[in-house]
């Protein structure tokens, strides 16, 4: 006899970690500001911040199997466009600051897409690997000389944000602001990697030679996910430079591309809050360590991320998260079932 | 066993592929018309499956063309091929084992549709009736929920044979669709693939020269990267050529 979906659906079905943690982390966000001093409130800016680089790796990555080692180009970018515009053009408001911020990460992105991914073969991952780390390299370089964007010193002493005649002030004003912004990446984020242009990267990603000979062009739906990648890194780097009050070549360079990688490994690539674990747990463990070994903490930390990278290459999140909701589901659930699917004819493998 | 009518679906002419120390193919001429099936057989390392990929456009040919429904397809990428109307099923299993026997089907249906239109995930609702009776024609329904990693080797297969049929191509290929089956499951196979003949062609390369014998109206006999013999399955069979050369036991 044959199993009905219906059947095979509710015996399949799983208690889901994720919404859990999700929750968890964000009534710890909300109450963070009013338990702590303005100095961790400051830290838990930079990782809400931070928090969206990581994100925007864990799409390019996490779901469309894109390595790139150059998140930092497009964060960077942005925030010497938006510090540019507020010194030179006196324009501070968060409402044109923003959106320009994303228009500059996607057209970076824009423009990496046409050198790195699009040709008539399937570009590697190294070699998609080695191009945004050569692009991140080669853009940092050239910011070190530039004077004109300040050279090695970069652009010191940013305005604050203004929104109408009000300044968002670093602090709880400015936490607040980037917790708002980061929830709606984050929600956008969640419900486009639950949709079936999810479903397609999630293909694309396990198996990137079986979809062409489906006839999905590949290179466009990775060029999809690279571009929103960088418009979601450049709203990044917009609002760290403003928060520093600083943009320097350190923002744009190899050593910020490789953090943003480290950050997802550590907290667990492909389910988007294993990036903001990441940072959240990275950024203070490297506090701590630092308080304690003045000069020798990198090393530590740099063992710790290697222990797990070595031996929990799903990250801490793989401890909480079966794999198969980390590969995810695609409304599955809310339509198996829902309608009886035809009776096929008797299986003639069984007796 | 019917044939199909004269039509030329493909036609590849004088088709070689040639790797830096060896020429896996050399000058083969090869033609499918409308609703046949057709076989591709030879020992191993004849040039069976790199003539597939040549095909199917995971290679492209060093020399030679390829024709499908009255276009040259030489150089087109397998997106342009897979929307023209072609579809191939791998030799190895190349479902995807993470997702559900139900998004497999879907990945396989929804690439025609728009970014959009994927994004707004309206497609799922579009194609549900379309993927349950699929899967229900592979005898797959029942494990709809299910990673396709659990399901058994013959029961990969058919999920590939039926991912590959879901948007009706004109010209299926099939890359050893009975390896590492059972005779069970073998027999089941020519069963599913039987009906598909009112719709589709069909290109096999086969190992199992009983299932091939038993299905195909056509034949083709590659030996070193060229043809060797090729007509309808009983000129085949009886071909002195094809008997001293290679198929003694046919």
């Amino acid at each position: 006899m044959i199993r009905s979906a219906s059947s095979a659906d509710t015996s399949g079905r799983q208690r889901r970690a994720i919404p859990w943690i999700e929750a968890l982390l964000l009534a710890a966000f909300a109450v963070l500001p009013v338990l702590v001093d303005d100095f961790w409130v400051l830290f838990a800016t930079r990782v809400l911040i931070v928090g969206l680089l990581a994100l925007s790796f864990d799409l390019v990555w996490g779901y469309a199997g894109i390595l790139s080692f150059g998140q930092a180009l497009f964060f960077g970018m942005a925030g010497y466009s938006c510090a540019l515009l507020a010194t030179k053009l006196e324009i501070t408001s968060i409402l044109v600051l923003l959106p320009a911020a994303v228009v500059v990460g996607f057209l970076v992105a824009l423009i990496m897409n046409f050198l790195i991914l699009f040709g008539k073969r399937i570009p590697t991952p190294i070699f998609i690997a080695l191009g945004t780390l050569t692009g991140s390299y080669v853009v940092e370089r050239l910011a070190r000389g530039w004077s004109y964007v300040g050279g090695q010193n970069g652009i010191p002493s940013l305005p604050r944000l203004t929104i109408g005649s009000y300044e968002i002030v670093e602090g709880r004003v400015f936490y607040y602001a980037a917790l708002a912004i980061l929830l709606l990446v984050y929600v956008g984020l969640r419900w486009l990697s639950r949709s079936q242009f999810g479903l397609v990267l999630a293909g694309i990603r396990l198996r990137e030679p079986r979809m062409a000979f489906f006839g999905y062009r590949v290179q466009s739906y990775k060029a999809v996910a690279f571009a929103l990648g960088g418009m979601i890194a450049g709203l990044s780097g917009c609002l760290y430079a403003f928060h520093e009050g600083y943009v320097g070549p350190g923002q744009l360079g190899p050593v910020l591309s490789t953090q943003a990688v480290l950050y997802v490994l550590f907290g667990g690539v492909g389910t988007l809050v294993g990036a903001l674990l990441g940072v959240g747990i990275v950024d203070l463990f490297s506090y701590v360590l630092s308080q304690q070994w003045e000069t020798g903490w990198p090393i530590v930390l740099g063992l710790l991320l290697l222990v797990v990278v070595m031996f929990r290459p799903k990250g801490l999140i793989g401890f909480l998260v079966p794999e198969r909701e980390r590969v995810g589901s695609f409304g599955s659930r809310s339509l198996i079932g829902k309608r009886q699917p035809p009776v096929g004819a008797t299986d003639p493998l069984r007796p | 066993m019917t044939g199909g009518s004269d039509k030329r679906i493909l036609s590849a002419c004088g088709v070689r592929k040639a790797y830096a120390t060896l020429t896996a193919l050399d000058g083969v001429d090869l033609v499918v018309t409308e609703g046949s099936f057709h076989g591709l057989i030879g020992p191993n390392g004849s040039g069976k499956t790199t003539l597939l990929k040549c095909i199917a456009g995971a290679e492209l040919p060093s020399d030679g063309t390829v024709t499908f429904l009255g276009r040259d397809i030489t150089a087109a990428t397998p997106a342009e091929r897979a929307r023209a109307g072609m579809s191939l099923k791998f030799q190895i299993t190349s479902i995807v084992p993470n997702l559900t026997v139900y998004d497999n089907m879907l990945l396989s249906l929804q690439a025609e549709h728009s970014m959009a239109a994927l994004m707004f995930s309206r497609t799922r609702d579009v194609l549900h009736d379309r993927v349950t009776a699929l899967l229900a024609q592979f005898y797959l329904d029942g494990r709809a929920s299910e990673p396709a990693g659990t399901l058994s080797h013959g029961q990969q297969q058919w999920l590939e044979i039926a991912m590959a049929l879901s948007r009706d191509p004109q010209l299926l290929l099939l890359d050893e669709p009975t390896a590492g089956m059972s005779a069970q499951e073998r027999r089941a196979t020519g069963d599913l693939l039987g009906p598909i003949r009112e719709r589709c062609s069909l290109l096999i390369v086969e190992h199992d020269l009983d299932f091939i014998k038993e299905i195909c109206d056509t034949l083709t006999v590659l030996d070193q990267g060229r043809v060797v013999e090729s007509g309808s399955t009983r000129v085949v069979q009886g071909s002195k050529k094809v008997k001293e050369a290679y198929l003694a036991d046919v």
